[in-house]
């Protein structure tokens, strides 16, 4: 059982969940949380670690059922179970990196551009982001960017030249990754994308989150969710 | 060590009578507890050859319970004892290999590969998912009873058949399995089911129907195992819904010998090692020495 430190709703319907305490985990990896006594919802739920420190950890999620509405009701002091880490998260990258982040797909992308930004094997690091309505959190990630682009109501992918980065990485509804992976010729862009599936037990067990690659069938809470972008066939 | 909770289940001895369901379960766990401390580990359903998996909405919610529709994903059973085995040995508990095939012809050359070192066969005849995982056999005594008089013929491990709740026949098919000469049993697997999503006014499965299991399903699982406990003298692993040391205990006490914990691995990683530690805490308050005492005083 852990704290929770803050859970402040930042946008229509999506929320910031800070909770108390020193917890393990890379940038892209995830958590299973459960924010609820008893069996109802059975499944806890994953999300994206969006921020670590020493002593705590925050989520970003969107109210969508039952699972996360329960979640939103949460306040300070509250005490929530938080399973994890789990999965492989965004590898290491240099030179130029573009963080390609569509909707909620942003959660991941942050701690990743925080420690990107002073990786000094990076040179720089820029950040699209799109969003369908209205644009959040863009405060925080202006200040872990070297250059932010945002887009409301258009397509996020766009707006960016993958083929100008050495390193990609994006999350987001499969029909962004699908046309970023799409838009590389070079050899030398590496395109790293986070995918999302419907999860039971986030450790493998339960093969609910099956996707296919050209690999075969790999699990997406143990394999993943961070894949390399051409080897992920888009439903 | 929990001497109390030390079982026999036919000639096996386990440490404890917890153990995980197919399907559930994985080396994944070892991050949660020491997987050592499980009575036993139920290997996921496994074929001759690897299987894809059922396409679409895998796992589905409803009121306390989860709809799955796999469909036996898994990497053969070639794979299994080459890759994931030996992991498994080195952990000190209970083998169990869960097996699946669509003719009997498959369930004995499958059968016929497993190697000594696993303990324990689970025959399954229950999943609901594809035509490969068995159910056929596991709807009436008749098909049950060729299956498992078949497969005995080809292994000298102990054998304990997967029993399915879709059928009318439960008890019937379980005492067909104890003539042909079964070690012990295995009750229930999940339960036909179905979701509907209206907004798209379709199926939430591409195969429509899907295996409903979860606390939802136990006042029924414990039925079944109460029904069929009374009729045969074999043992019998409960599973349905458990979640707790109470509801292991249940099972007990309507007649299991050990139980099976499936869907609750998914609300706490760790759920297995609190059931063990619930269930001899409740032995000791109440002064019992072992399940013995306790296992199937409910007639």
């Amino acid at each position: 059982m852990a704290k929770i430190i803050f859970n402040r709703k930042i946008a229509s319907n999506i929320y910031h969940l800070k909770i108390e305490g020193k917890f393990e985990g890379s940038r892209g990896q995830f958590y299973m949380l459960r924010g609820w006594d008893g069996y109802h919802p059975v499944l806890s739920r994953p999300f994206s670690i969006f921020d670590l420190d020493s002593q705590s950890i925050s989520f970003i999620y969107q109210v969508i059922g039952e699972g996360t509405r329960l979640l939103s009701k949460l306040k300070k002091e509250d005490t929530i179970q938080i399973f994890g880490p789990y999965g492989k998260g965004f590898p290491p990258a240099k030179g130029n990196v573009a963080l390609i982040g569509g909707g909620m797909g942003l959660a991941p992308l942050y701690l990743t551009a925080r420690e990107l930004k002073v990786d000094n094997k990076v040179e720089l690091v820029d950040i699209y982001l799109g969003f369908k309505e209205k644009a959040f959190l863009t405060d925080c990630f202006e200040k872990v960017a070297h250059k932010l682009i945002i887009d409301i109501g258009g397509l996020i992918s766009q707006k960016v030249n993958v083929n100008l980065y050495d390193y990609v990485f994006a999350c987001g509804p499969e029909e962004m990754m699908k046309a970023i992976v799409k838009q590389k010729k070079e050899q030398k862009t590496q395109i790293f994308i986070s995918l999302e599936r419907r999860m039971g037990c986030g450790l493998g067990a339960c093969l609910s989150c099956t996707c296919q690659t050209s690999k075969g069938n790999k699990l997406t809470c143990q394999d993943g969710p961070v894949f390399r972008g051409e080897e992920i066939f888009f439903a | 060590m929990h001497n109390n909770l030390q079982v026999k289940f036919g000639p096996l001895l386990f440490k404890n009578p917890v153990v995980a369901a197919s399907g559930t379960f994985g080396t994944g766990y070892q991050q949660h507890f020491d997987l050592s401390q499980l009575g036993g580990i139920c290997s996921k359903g496994l074929t001759l050859e690897p299987k894809a998996g059922n396409k679409g909405i895998r796992i589905w919610e409803t009121a306390s319970g989860i709809m799955n529709s796999i469909g036996l994903e898994n990497i053969g059973i070639k794979s299994y004892l080459k890759q994931e085995l030996p992991i498994l040995r080195d952990l000190k508990v209970r083998i169990i290999v869960n097996v699946s095939g669509a003719t009997i012809e498959e369930y004995i050359k499958i059968v016929s590969l497993i190697p000594e070192e696993v303990d324990l066969i689970e025959l399954n005849i229950s999943c609901p998912n594809v035509q490969e995982g068995g159910l056929l056999f596991g709807m009436t005594s008749q098909t049950a009873r060729e299956l498992v008089r078949e497969v005995r013929k080809v292994t000298k491990l102990p054998l304990m058949v997967k029993l399915s709740p879709n059928t009318d026949d439960l008890v019937k098919i379980a005492q067909s399995c104890e003539e042909e000469g079964a070690d012990g049993l295995s009750l229930i697997n999940t339960f036909k089911a179905m979701a509907v999503d209206l907004d798209q006014r379709k199926p939430v499965f591409d195969n429509v129907y899907a295996g409903l299991s979860g606390p939802a399903i136990k006042p029924i699982a414990l039925r079944m195992v109460h029904e069929v406990c009374q009729k045969v003298s074999i043992p019998v692993m409960g599973i349905g819904g458990i979640c707790n040391g109470r509801d292991a205990l249940e099972f007990i006490m309507v007649g299991a010998t050990c139980i099976q914990v499936g869907t609750a691995n998914f609300m706490n990683p760790a759920v297995c090692l609190q059931i063990i530690e619930e269930m001899d805490r409740y032995l000791k308050k109440e002064g019992i020495h072992s399940l013995e005492e306790i296992r199937g005083i409910i007639k």
